[in-house]
């Protein structure tokens, strides 16, 4: 999918909550050797959102940031899209939310999309399009969570919350989104039912049948869209739900560890579900030069992937006069708590005991 | 409990920070007022709403050990008074920062977070509080 005129980020910028929790604490909870699980997972950590947050305030957070890098006031906000499998109201937008918090009500179009770990990448497309085709002048796509594991389910060990926010448009541009393509199919490897607080998931069955599958099929038809391959590419993000499946996909696709390590952020924060790619292109971006070229490929199960084929422009020099925080500075805040500080935050306890 | 109508009616000042301007003496108050209760007829009609810049430094501030049940899960939390650049003051939690790192005069900014929820089922309440900036 070529946009059929020029389009890109004008502002970018990412939120993650400082609380953090290590594998280890989790596993002595439950009887397991946590480090083991951390190293098997290659997590080192994962962040834990305050009880004060949730999607709305990380999407706003991202969003006002990143408003302010693209320098743009809030009456030229034509579309807000927030992707996230753990929007806190089931019926009630969050992106109504976000954009009354930016002052941006109400002319404008809003909607909450949700496609597991990859409702931040819809939402990248969504306003491709729109932009491309002249409806709108800017749109925010915005991919965040708060993801939920059950308690002594091994999802623990990686769930985690952050999320980041993207200014699509035209004209002056830090990136350009060049190309897009997706791959989707109906792949029941991890779901979560209406009115249930944990999802389930499939094991194993959610690597080769799932993950790798889409991964690789998506980046690979974009690499044939657009006659590019691995070696054309300076840094590639890939979907990162732990810390080995990004590693063994690019290796798999012909990426080296040097292309991916900047947006490679599981390690320290955990999986930020939908806030992941766009928090890993985010890094990414952070220190990118003008010129480089960008491989992005999101996953989301149930199954599909979205791959983006991006070129940064001379324009990203200009973000250091804004005074937003890189996803780095932000990340190195963090605050470690115990399994206990953790289960009251995530509400797995409760005073009173409901 | 707050109503919902009322919720709604302050979602601007809640999230935004919209307080008003009396255009005859341009004194300014948050929450926004209709009147100014010093120049009472000649600001009728004649107050303005304006948005803070959401900077300011606190002035003084205190921890809460015996929260109110709402706020049981953030206990201990830090409130403080907020004198903002525009010169009114607001009262509003402290996140992100240790209580020893508090101090009157430290510069802070305000961010969205959750301040309560009408109960499991019902709505959420979302508004300002506030954290710590460097400059």
């Amino acid at each position: 999918m070529k946009p059929k005129e020029e389009v890109g980020i004008k502002g970018y910028a990412g939120y993650v909550p400082k609380y953090r929790i290590k594998p280890k604490d989790i596993g002595e909870v439950w009887g397991e050797d946590g480090e083991v699980m951390g190293r098997g997972l290659k997590i080192e950590s994962k962040s834990v959102p305050a009880p004060d947050e949730d999607v709305v305030t990380i999407s706003t957070q991202a969003a006002k940031w990143a408003m302010q890098r693209a320098d743009i006031d809030s009456d030229e906000i034509d579309a807000i899209y927030v992707g996230s499998e753990s929007h806190p109201y089931a019926v009630k937008p969050t992106a109504t939310i976000v954009a009354a918090s930016l002052a941006a009500t109400p002319h404008l179009t809003a909607a909450d999309y949700e496609f597991a770990c990859k409702a931040g990448t819809a939402a990248f497309q969504t306003c491709m399009g729109l932009v491309s085709s002249g409806m709108i002048t800017n749109g925010i796509a915005i991919g965040a969570d708060t993801s939920q594991g059950a308690p002594g389910d091994a999802l623990e060990y990686s769930t985690a919350a952050g999320g980041a926010a993207y200014i699509i448009g035209a004209g002056d541009l830090l990136a350009k989104l060049k190309h897009t393509c997706s791959y989707t199919t109906d792949t029941p490897d991890f779901w979560r039912r209406e009115g249930k607080k944990y999802p389930e998931h499939g094991g194993r069955f959610t690597g080769k049948p799932a993950y790798f599958k889409h991964v690789t099929n998506c980046t690979n038809k974009l690499f044939e869209e657009t006659g590019k391959g691995p070696e054309d590419f300076d840094y590639a993000v890939f979907h990162q739900p732990n810390g080995k499946f990004p590693r063994k996909a690019a290796k798999k696709i012909g990426f080296s560890q040097e292309q991916i390590e900047p947006g490679l952020l599981v390690t320290r924060i955990g999986n930020t579900y939908s806030g992941a790619v766009p928090l890993g292109l985010a890094a990414t971006l952070d220190q990118a030069d003008p010129g480089d070229n960008i491989l992005v490929t999101g996953y989301g199960s149930g199954a599909g992937s979205d791959s983006f084929d991006i070129e940064v422009t001379k324009n990203i020099k200009k973000i250091k006069d804004h005074k937003v925080p890189t996803i780095k500075e932000i990340i190195s805040e963090e605050e470690f708590i115990s399994y206990s500080i953790y289960a009251k935050f995530r509400e797995k306890i409760s005073a009173g005991g409901e | 409990m707050m109503p919902i109508p009322r919720f709604w009616r302050e979602i601007k000042q809640r999230y935004k920070g919209i307080g008003s301007v009396c255009k005859n003496c341009e004194k300014m108050y948050f929450p926004p007022r209709k009147i100014c209760p010093e120049c009472r007829r000649e600001s009728f009609q004649n107050m303005e709403p304006v948005e803070l810049d959401g900077r300011g430094e606190v002035v003084t501030y205190t921890e809460i050990h015996e929260p109110h049940t709402e706020f049981d899960k953030h206990s201990p939390y830090i409130m403080a008074i907020v004198e903002m650049k525009e010169g009114v003051r607001l009262t509003g939690h402290l996140v992100n920062v240790d209580l020893e790192d508090v101090e009157s005069g430290m510069k802070v900014e305000a961010t969205m977070r959750k301040l309560g929820e009408e109960s499991r089922d019902g709505m959420i309440y979302y508004g300002y509080k506030f954290w710590p900036v460097d400059e």
